[in-house]
């Protein structure tokens, strides 16, 4: 074979330019404007979570007062009055989610990440879980409607807060499952052979500790849960339905403030726009409030 | 081999590369400092030297790989074909398709081994017969023989030492004018060196080359000339920065060093 | 242990050197309890589709296939047509995605490459998280009172440009598919990006560092390598999106305008399937339930078909890079 000969311009197939930048070339107008389309469409993605933001804390935040808080909402076409039962009710019906999907859900996602972490049944069940949460916020409501409210399954009662409570946690428990199985696969093995080592038996050693070990990550993933099952209305709505006395028990009907977000909005009643508002500053702190905690759990913890 | 020992220092337009007074840091570490150094032209020059001695970082230099690192920058001048690399003026994309580089883990494109010659070549603006050229890069690597039957496969589908040297085909196909190697054979079999060194012998009388090595008998065997770089703690901190030690022919870096330093390191009494 | 070595050594301090069985029982209770609560997610799963389609029997027997293709929502005549539930879906899902996915995308691959500092770029994609986050309930409030009396003028300019074609024939009035795709997009977007950005963080740095060797541009290498080497997750990203998208309920159906008749334009009022299940399901009695359970059937296996193609593509496709 021959090789040519060295020179600075050993081939005629390539085109040698100056090492200079030249903002004339079309590759470089072409950097130079995808560069700044990108940059738009950040701009312009973040641009919403601005202008909710803004909207909601002046709005709700114009109503801010003490009343808010402790009164029920006005009959329509009254003014005044507070969203006090929705907020209790919104804490009623998520606590109540949380006591079921968190009990099922952590001890999932032990079995998933202790137990069988690679067979074809840990497969399934993962494959199940991820699919579940993909499943619409709404159907988990038609579920719960065709399953326990139509049915009258609990005490005899269609509509109840507990009904509410469990179509939420239909909603949570993929995200705690997931977020167990994920956390208790990042504690080093080693930890769990130094347990078996001192003798210490399965149940002990997941007790006292994987599952502690595993705290951080668990801990931020269930508060993200909570933080967005709070939020939720579509489940609600035909199943916790609504209320506008204060809460009467888990086996009634109960006020959240998502359902009054909802039904406000669509008042034609400036009084309940502006509760709608209202309700909504509180929601958006609340979850915002979460979200940035649950961010700060999984700072604090590293290193 | 034919010229060793006579040309000693290379002058003029023998000249490839010239390091001006170099000092690289990452931050606010310097990594390496004050480096001068002529690459010549046609040869193979060789950057040897222990771990964290900054010779990869100072190959990197010499194509604005650097650039890629966040936090890294260059202090000095790097003068190749009359321009200071790192002027502002400069457009790196140009500098690095004149200034090809190998690297240190093989990298081919998740493209077909064809696509991975024609792509580097085509976004260089050539015009002429794809299919030649393709051939023509991957018979310089020395990897025709294995790739010809299967061109419409997947970079992937190629041992490590093939990948290599496809990505050497990938580099060549391009017509650098210089060719960076960093550690090229530091994740392959024995064997696969052995194949990517012949393929150097072949290379070197077209493009001049540098490479980064951690093998000493393989600088012997390929490099014309050697640098020696060392690392050094530094005084009043932690950490270490590292610096040029020697730069000559190989036969006298080997056999004949004016360091102290250079002949421990050689003859393996630390390193 | 600091006392003197005494004979028999350790016995006395140690009572429990032999297992009771009560902790061997108790070992494996724990493992079936956790056993079955694992089971219980496929159960779950298993009795969502058994009791939506139980209670869609009546409806399915009813109305067979002329459900899917009939546009009458009728329940004084009990005559159930989901047609234009089904069109909204799909027409709301997919359109919302076409804007979406440049708009994420684009974001991931500004808050991945180096084009700004590091801080503003983490800052970026914490509100694009945040974003994720606020309850698509308020963000349908605001639909209603900020963002759609926003944007009437420039529906009504494409009306004014467009009035020939039937996707912008008649005047926006306030609520409807248009604003009903804008609001879908501020809900998938953090989807996409958030997928995007770590599918390209995944792209291994070698793969960058060839193509900047061979002399490309930034938009060169992410072009032609980089993209091409995350597309499957991000494929995957954006079919989880479009699950979203067809499923979310609050927001669509408070800007949507929840109308019942069929309209080609986008800027009339339109209907989802979700939509129609928010608005309806508390006060229906008799066959329309029944009718409302079929159109969730046909939701949910639109999302579960959407959904496990996802999973199958990010699970195939996650070997490879």
């Amino acid at each position: 074979m021959n090789y040519s000969p060295i020179t600075y311009s050993n081939t005629p197939l390539f085109e040698r330019r100056p090492l200079t930048y030249n903002p004339n070339l079309f590759r470089n107008r072409f950097n130079q404007f995808c560069t700044s389309l990108a940059g738009l469409f950040a701009a312009m993605a973040v641009l919403p979570l601005f202008l909710v933001l803004i909207y909601v804390l002046v709005q709700g935040g114009k109503l801010l007062s003490f009343q808010l808080f402790t009164q029920l909402p006005p009959a329509p076409g009254l003014e005044g009055g507070g969203i006090g039962n929705a907020i209790l009710g919104t804490v009623v019906v998520t606590l109540v989610a949380s006591l079921i999907s968190i009990p099922i859900g952590v001890g999932g996602g032990i079995f998933l990440s202790e137990y069988s972490r690679n067979g074809w049944f840990a497969s399934a069940v993962r494959f199940a879980n991820d699919v579940l949460s993909g499943v619409p916020s709404i159907i988990s409501g038609v579920f719960v409607y065709g399953i326990i409210v139509a049915t009258r399954a609990i005490g005899g009662q269609s509509y109840s807060a507990l009904a509410g409570g469990i179509a939420l946690s239909v909603l949570m428990l993929p995200t705690v499952i997931k977020t167990t199985d994920e956390g208790l696969k990042l504690v080093p093995q080693e930890l769990r052979w130094g347990a078996y080592g001192v003798g210490a038996s399965k149940v002990v050693t997941i007790l006292r500790i994987t599952l502690p070990a595993a705290f951080t990550p668990i801990a931020t993933g269930v508060v993200l849960a909570i933080a967005r099952a709070a939020g939720e209305t579509a489940p609600l709505i035909f199943t916790a339905l609504f209320s506008p006395f204060w809460p009467e028990g888990v086996l009634n009907p109960i006020a959240t403030m998502s359902v009054l977000i909802f039904n406000f909005a669509i008042m034609p009643y400036e009084a309940q726009n502006e509760l709608a508002w209202a309700a909504s500053f509180v929601l958006v702190i609340m979850i915002l409030g979460a979200n940035l905690l649950a961010r700060w759990i999984s700072k604090a913890a590293q290193p | 081999m034919t010229n060793t020992a006579t040309n000693q220092t290379s002058t003029g337009s023998d000249v490839c590369m010239s390091l001006q007074n170099v000092t690289i840091s990452y931050g606010k570490f310097e990594a390496v400092r004050n480096v001068f150094m002529d690459i010549p032209h046609g040869r193979v020059t060789a950057f040897i030297g222990p771990s964290g001695c900054g010779k990869s970082t100072v190959l990197r230099a010499l194509n604005r790989m650097n650039d890629l690192v966040p936090g890294c920058s260059l202090k000095g001048r790097v003068l190749f074909d009359g321009n200071d690399l790192y002027d502002r003026r400069i457009d790196p994309v140009e500098v690095r398709r004149r200034i090809g580089m190998v690297f240190q883990k093989p990298n081919p494109f998740p493209k077909t081994i064809y696509e991975n010659i024609a792509f580097g070549a085509r976004i260089n603006g050539f015009k002429g017969d794809m299919d030649e050229l393709v051939e023509r890069s991957l018979r310089k690597a020395a990897v025709w023989d294995e790739c010809k039957d299967k061109l419409q496969e997947s970079g992937f589908a190629l041992s490590g030492g093939q990948q290599q040297r496809l990505c050497i085909a990938r580099a060549i196909a391009t017509e650098p004018e210089v060719i960076l190697m960093d550690e090229p054979c530091s994740a392959l079999d024995p064997i696969s060196t052995l194949k990517i060194e012949e393929t150097m012998h072949e290379l070197k009388r077209s493009y001049t080359i540098v490479i980064v090595t951690h093998n000493m008998q393989q600088a012997v065997r390929v490099a014309d000339m050697t640098a020696f770089f060392n690392a050094e703690a530094v005084e009043g901190g932690s950490g270490k920065v590292g610096y040029l030690v020697e730069f000559n022919d190989t036969e006298r870096i080997f056999n004949a060093p004016s360091q102290q330093a250079t002949q421990d390191y050689v003859s393996g009494r630390f390193g | 242990m600091t006392s003197a070595p005494t004979s028999p050594p350790a016995t006395a301090d140690f009572s429990l050197r032999r297992r009771p069985a009560s902790e061997k029982l108790l070992d494996q209770g724990f493992h079936y309890l956790t056993l079955a609560l694992a089971s219980f997610v496929g159960l779950l799963l298993l009795a969502i589709v058994l009791t939506v389609f139980h209670g869609a029997r009546e409806a399915i027997a009813t109305f067979g296939a002329r459900f899917i293709t009939t546009s009458s929502w009728d329940p004084v005549n009990n005559q159930y047509g989901a047609f234009v539930a089904i069109y909204g879906t799909l027409v709301t899902a997919f359109l919302s995605l076409l804007i979406a996915v440049p708009l994420g995308i684009g974001t991931a691959i500004f808050i991945t490459e180096d084009l700004i500092p590091t801080q503003l770029r983490n800052l970026i994609g914490l509100m694009v998280e945040l974003l994720a986050a606020i309850p698509s309930v308020v963000l349908g409030l605001w639909a209603i009172f900020v963002m759609e009396p926003a944007i009437r003028p420039a529906l009504n300019l494409l009306h004014t440009l467009f009035w020939w074609s039937p996707f912008f024939a008649g005047e926006p009035q306030g609520p409807g598919m248009a604003p009903a795709i804008l609001i879908l997009v501020v809900m998938i977007l953090p989807i996409i990006t958030a997928i995007s950005r770590d599918a390209l963080n995944q792209v291994p740095v070698e793969l960058r560092q060839g193509a900047y060797g061979v002399g490309t541009t930034r938009w060169g290498a992410l072009m032609n390598i980089i993209l091409p080497a995350a597309i499957s997750a991000i494929t995957g990203g954006i079919m989880l999106a479009l699950g979203r998208a067809m499923g979310e309920t609050m927001a669509v159906t408070m800007i949507i305008g929840n109308s019942l008749n069929f309209d080609l334009s986008l800027l009339a009022p339109g209907n989802t399937i979700a939509s129609m299940l928010a608005n309806q399901f508390g006060e229906a009695d008799g066959i329309q339930v029944s009718a409302l359970m079929f159109a969730a059937l046909i939701l949910m296996i639109l999302t579960l078909v959407v959904n496990i193609i996802a999973q199958w593509i990010v699970r195939r496709l996650s070997l490879k890079y």
